[in-house]
Formats: structure tokens, sequence, C-alpha cells
């Protein structure tokens, strides 16, 4: 149990998706500009990580692993080559299934989250939680905590630049930083922030 | 060359850069450029799809149907990107390793789709491989910017070769081990973009608020 909440941790604070590997950064920049909007977004996210990393995780390790098709009878063959086109192609498959869950049964929770669906499926950081879930080999319950923490740690990165930003717009700022400039200052002063979390464990 | 051809070549490179105003393909910038000889694979490597992908798309772009012409896009990309991918893995191994998933995120990096949905979508097939060429390039420019200023003062290296000699090692430079930690890439991001826009007033962008002239103290 110590060694998920462990994971979980690192996911949110220490290896932060959005500030120390910098995935999802277009949505992060074009989208923080108001707290509510953010929310929305945020929320999104870590809904859709929560589902597609272990679904990817089931796909990785009964479809596409070495041996991984050894249930089926057949053993020695390897679909990791496969693995992108199939990890994107389930993604964009979860999201408009899930905008439709959402249409039809949650019109409120539609109305708050639908716009943002379609700039999920292009969104790195949910590719990226995918993909490093492959690249550290985790099982399936870690890869439900590890999807979940990516999620949330991207959140709120997110939410807090987004109040960052709302303060800022009052500031005066020199012309050529104006907007996407000054941007890029603060998130790099909030990761510095986030560096500080390194090397926390439980 | 026509002069319009030249246009959408080297247009991408200042005057409308996918990374300082289009806001496009920024994870990788940022996170790749912390030694030069990855970021010049990474740079190939998104060239290479960049133009394929909008070739391949503009050529069948008549046949797309428009309701699902994202997911069409997303497996022609990503195809792509596996052949890429497996290129790298067999000539450059140690490379692509330090490249982590980053090659794999080109099928999301919003420069590929971006100019798939923006231009390859409504161009022949000859104008939108140079389009992708010309913003592959211009994604580059910046990238290799980034990494020179990162690897030179950061370790005192360029691609692998010591150029500043070390404090530790007997020379005279202090590395400066921020620029190896991923907030200097935010700050010489920022940096460049300020530079650009300072030379290329039409760029900047309007405040939301501006602040009123102090009219009290000016008349006393």
């Amino acid at each position: 149990m110590e060694s998920y909440i462990n994971l979980f941790i690192k996911a949110v604070f220490v290896e932060n998706i959005a500030l120390a590997f910098f995935l999802g950064m277009c949505t992060f920049l074009a989208i923080s500009k108001r707290i509510d909007t953010a929310i929305g977004l945020g929320m999104a996210v870590v809904v859709v990580q929560t589902i597609t990393v272990p679904i990817n995780n089931l796909v990785y390790l009964y479809l596409l692993k070495q041996d991984a098709l050894s249930w089926l009878g057949i053993s020695g063959v390897e679909l990791t080559f496969l693995g992108l086109v199939t990890y994107i192609g389930i993604i964009a498959a979860i999201v408009q299934i899930l905008e439709m869950i959402l249409d039809r049964f949650f019109p409120a929770l539609y109305h708050a989250l639908g716009i943002f669906m379609p700039l999920i499926t292009v969104n790195c950081a949910i590719l990226g939680g995918t993909l490093f879930m492959v690249e550290r080999n985790y099982n399936f319950t870690e890869s439900v905590v590890f999807g979940a923490g990516s999620g949330v740690g991207w959140a709120l990165a997110l939410i807090a630049l987004a109040g960052i930003r709302e303060k800022l717009k009052y500031s005066d700022v020199p012309q050529g930083l104006q907007g996407l400039g000054i941007t890029f200052i603060t998130a790099g002063l909030m990761s510095l922030g986030f560096m500080a979390f390194s090397g926390i464990q439980l | 060359m026509k002069p319009e051809t030249k246009k959408i070549l080297f247009d991408p490179f200042v005057d409308k850069n996918p990374i300082t105003l289009q806001i496009l393909g920024i994870c990788s910038a940022l996170a790749v450029t912390t030694s030069l000889s990855a970021t010049l694979l990474m740079c190939i490597a998104l060239t290479t799809v960049l133009a394929a992908s909008n070739a391949s798309i503009s050529l069948i772009r008549h046949h797309i149907p428009n309701n699902i012409r994202i997911i069409v896009h997303m497996i022609i990309i990503s195809s792509l990107v596996i052949v890429v991918d497996q290129m790298l893995k067999a000539y450059a191994y140690e490379t692509s390793k330090q490249l982590s998933v980053f090659v794999g995120l080109i099928i999301t990096n919003c420069i590929v789709l971006g100019r798939a949905e923006a231009y390859a979508m409504k161009n022949p097939v000859g104008l939108s491989f140079l389009d992708g060429l010309g913003n592959g390039l211009g994604y580059s420019l910046i990238l290799i910017s980034i990494a020179t200023i990162r690897e030179l003062f950061g370790a005192g290296k360029l691609l692998g070769y010591q150029i500043l000699p070390l404090v530790t090692e007997g020379g005279w430079y202090y590395p400066n081990g921020l620029l190896l930690l991923p907030p200097s890439a935010f700050f010489i991001i920022g940096l460049i973009i300020w530079l650009i826009r300072s030379r290329r007033k039409e760029q900047v962008e309007q405040a939301d608020f501006v602040i009123k002239k102090n009219i009290h103290r000016e008349s006393m």
C-alpha cells in the first residue's frame, strides 16, 4: 500500500508531468488564462488519464508485449512496434466514447467538460502517461495509481498557472514579453518551485 | 524559385515560427534540448515526419470525410512515427534511448496535426510538402539554438566535445548546472520570444489592461 501512495506523491509532485517532463505544454500555455476553464480542462484530463493509462496497460500486457499472446496459445510473438498506433487509437476512441456518455447521461458535466474533449486526444500528457507506463513496466494497479497521479499533477500545475496569470494581467510587463513570453518565464519559476519536491519519499 | 514558394518555405523561420508565434510543439522543444546530439536527431525525426505527413494528407485531402478527419490524420502520422522510431532504434540506439518517449510523442506534437489541419487539407501536394519542410526547419532552428546554449554553458560541451574547460578538470569554466535542469528551458524560450518580438513589433500581443499614466504626480 505504501509503495502506491509513494508512487502517487511522486507522480503528482516530484515528477510532475507538466513541469518536469513538459508534457501537454501546448494546451498548458493556451488554456491557462482563466481559472474556471483551467479547472474544467484539469478535471477532464484527470478523468481521461485515469481511464486510458490502465486500459493501455492491459493492452500492452495482454496483446503487445513479448510472448503476451501466450494466453491464446501463441508464443514468440512480439507486437510492441504496433504500440504507438494502438495507444493513440485507444485514446481517441475512449475520448470519443466518454464524450458520448457524458452527453447522454450527464448533460451538466458535458457542458462543463465537453468543449475540452477534442483537445485531449492531441494532448501529449495523455499519450505521454501511457508511454511512461510502458517504459517503466508498471503492473495494472501501479498503472491506475500512476494514471490518476499524473493527471492530478498536470491539473494542479495548470490551475496554479492560471491563478498566477489572472493576477499577472494587471501588472506592467515589458512589451515584447507580453502574453506568451511572460507565461514561459512564469512556468519556469513554477518549475523551479516544484523542483523543491525532488527527493521526497514516504 | 518563385517568390510565393520561397515565402512558404522561409516564413516559418522567424516571421511565423511554429514555436515562438504559433505556440505549437513546445513539449519536445523543452524536453530534449539538454544535449545537442539528441536535439539534432529529434529535429531530423520531426522534420521528416512533418514533411511526409503534410504531403500524404494533402494527397488524399479530397477523399477524407470531414467528420473523421482527425482520426485519419492520427493514423497517418502515427504510422510515419513508427517508421521513424524503428529507424532510430536500428541506427542510433543510444541517442534514441536518451530521447525516451519523445519520439513517440511526435504523434501528438501539435505542429504536425496543426499544419495538417491548417495547411495540408487545403493546398496541393508540392506546397504542403514545402510548408512541412519549412515548419520543421523553423522548429529545428529554435531547438538547436536552445540546445547549444544549454549544453555549452551547462556542461561546457558541444556534441560531447569539451569546448570550455571545466574547473573540476583544471580549466577555468564554472558550469552553470541550472541550464541542464528543466526550468532553464522555459527561461531560454521566454527570452528568445522577447528577442524576436523586440525585432518584429507586429508579433507583440496586446495587453489586456494598460496601466494608466500617473496623472497626479505629473501635474505636480
